[in-house]
């Protein structure tokens, strides 16, 4: 058997995000091709030491550590870590959730390592001894196809991509503790969203607003919560004023892969494809016939969203009662 | 205060990238070249940064081929007192690993209080050069940040990320990248621009910087693929609105399942 995939997971309020479970499932496949092991890393405070929730996504063995210095979600902290734990397992690959967390850590784990790292890989496959990932590159035009010649490698996978296996594995927990130095930067203060309101890049349902909602997001926003989706916007929204940055889509936003997006009032530059265009599904809902976002959508109603949008709403409130 | 900010020239997010004939490169020619527009909020951010406290300097610092000058003009144009740019001979052959290392190594020969770089280039999209670059240097990094406050000798900057927003604080030097929300970059005016001109803009070799080449590279291209087209959509356009609305979420939750 050949050296360990070692899967590091996320943890916000001593909750695991979905990206982990994705990133365990994610390298048991990978470790089922390459006939080897998984094993799952755990960097947080508070966390169960059983790790029950993270049992079934085939781990073969979970290292966790809980130390109230992760509270201050200091990269300084969570890269130390990981090197002790890295030069423990010594693993052939590494993979982590390429959420903010996951880029920040990983990219300072990779300069200290000195090893190669593959940002947001939408799939990772074995070849000849060595693993191929595949990522979007320039806002999705291409995809890029490349093998990392250092031991270990390591990626960052873009989250809602990989599907999650969950079956009736159980790994063993080896609960560590390190002597770990404070970190340099001080937290002040957390502000969390809202929890009623899903995270965009981990929504299922993803409904986005254009330059045809004129700013009024209610419609968009009554959508979006019927559904448990998460709100977003295009470009054009943003540079309006009308919503937040974070709500932005696109090349220069958000890249996002629900299983459902449906645009509205979104004419579809090329830039707004860039960061939608790996979603399972896209609804398009445009006065404009001609509108490009047709062209690249799977369904599509021309019509004004403030008509098109409620009846929706009505139609889907219909079916789940 | 010294400010160095690290700009990357990139093709407009307009532009149309083809694959070249190795199968592995994108096409140099017809492409709109300009500064990455992260690394234009840091470079916003460095100026404001020198007026509010009145003196110090903003030193822009390239990697990359010397069509990049353009980019680092444009910076001197908003505002910056000099560019210093690293011939990369082979644009678009190092990996993110590699680049950190050259301009960590610059860096060290650069004297600095805060360093800034755009959160991410939208060429590659790695987000890893400004994180790379602080644990090479190991000074401290806040990422991704959205709001910035200089005190005496430290930093408190907010940090955005999904799930909500932190609040930190660093002591300097450290290592800031820029996330949109920061601020708008201004437009480099008439002036600007003809001031630009006399700017100093050292165009430096690798081996002016005791780089031995061949740089030594951890990634290696193996292809270069379009993604599958996506297929037109199919139209839904009953008689009336509430009618197409109905067999929309019909669709939707029976075929799909996606409700």
């Amino acid at each position: 058997m050949t050296q360990t995939i070692l899967a590091i997971t996320e943890v916000r309020n001593a909750s695991f995000r979905k990206v982990s479970f994705e990133v365990i499932s994610a390298a048991r496949r990978l470790a089922d091709q390459m006939n080897t092991s998984v094993t799952a890393v755990v960097l947080g405070r508070g966390i169960d030491p059983a790790a029950n929730d993270l049992q079934g996504y085939g781990a073969d063995k979970i290292v966790l550590v809980n130390d109230p210095l992760f509270s201050s979600h200091d990269s300084d902290v969570y890269v130390q870590a990981l090197a002790e734990i890295v030069d423990q397992e010594s693993p052939a690959v590494i993979l982590c959730g390429g959420s903010g967390y996951g880029k920040e850590v990983c990219a300072r784990l990779a300069a200290k390592l000195s090893i190669g790292m593959v940002s947001d890989c939408t799939a990772i496959e074995p070849a000849d001894g060595t693993v191929v990932y595949t990522r979007p590159i320039f806002g999705g035009k291409l995809n890029a196809k490349l093998v990392l010649d250092s031991r270990p490698g390591m990626a960052t996978l873009r989250p809602n991509v990989f599907d999650i296996i969950k079956g009736d594995t159980q790994a063993e927990v080896q609960v560590l503790s390190l002597s770990l130095e404070k970190g340099r930067c001080e937290l002040i203060e957390q502000k969390l969203s809202k929890a009623e309101t899903a995270d965009l890049t981990e929504a299922d349902i993803v409904v986005a607003g254009g330059r045809g909602t004129n700013g009024d997001f209610a419609p968009i926003e009554n959508l979006a919560g019927l559904l448990n989706g998460a709100v977003a916007a295009s470009r054009t929204v943003i540079d309006e004023g009308w919503r937040p940055h974070s709500d932005q889509v696109g090349q220069t936003g958000v890249v996002v892969t629900p299983n459902l997006y449906i645009a509205c009032g979104i004419s579809g530059a090329v830039q707004h494809f860039a960061g939608m265009s790996g979603s399972k599904t896209i609804v398009a809902v445009n006065k404009d016939a001609g509108a490009p976002i047709f062209t690249k959508s799977d369904y599509g109603i021309v019509g004004d969203l403030f008509e098109v949008v409620p009846a929706l709403i009505d139609e889907i409130k219909a079916i789940q009662e | 205060m010294d400010v160095v900010v690290l700009v990357k020239q990139v093709p407009d997010t307009a532009s149309n990238i083809e694959i070249a004939g190795d199968g592995q490169t994108i096409q140099l020619e017809n492409i709109k070249w300009v500064m990455n527009p992260y690394d234009e909020i840091a470079v916003e951010a460095a100026l404001r940064l020198r007026d509010e406290k009145g003196g110090g300097s903003v030193t822009i610092l390239s990697f990359g081929p010397k069509r990049s000058q353009e980019a680092i003009r444009t910076a001197l144009a908003m505002g910056a007192d000099k560019g210093i740019l690293i011939n990369d001979p082979e644009p678009y052959r190092v990996d993110t690993h590699t680049t950190a290392s050259v301009l960590a190594t610059a860096l060290k020969q650069i004297p600095y209080d805060i360093v800034f770089s755009g959160a991410r280039s939208v060429d590659h999209d790695n987000f890893q050069t400004g994180s790379a670059v602080a644990q090479m240097l190991d000074i401290p990094q806040i990422t991704q940040v959205i709001g910035l406050e200089m005190g005496d000798k430290s930093l408190t900057c907010t940090q955005i990320t999904e799930g909500g927003q932190f609040v930190r604080t660093c002591p300097v030097p450290a290592l800031i990248t820029t996330q949109r929300g920061l601020n708008d970059p201004r437009y480099p005016s008439l002036p600007g621009i003809m001031k630009a001109k006399k700017k100093p803009l050292e165009i430096k070799e690798l081996a002016d910087m005791g780089i031995d080449e061949p740089l030594a590279i951890n990634s290696r291209m193996l292809s270069l693929e379009f993604p599958k087209p996506r297929k037109a959509a199919q139209m839904i356009q009953e008689e009336t609105v509430k009618e197409s609305a109905a067999r929309l979420v019909q669709i939707l939750h029976n075929e799909v399942k996606a409700i």
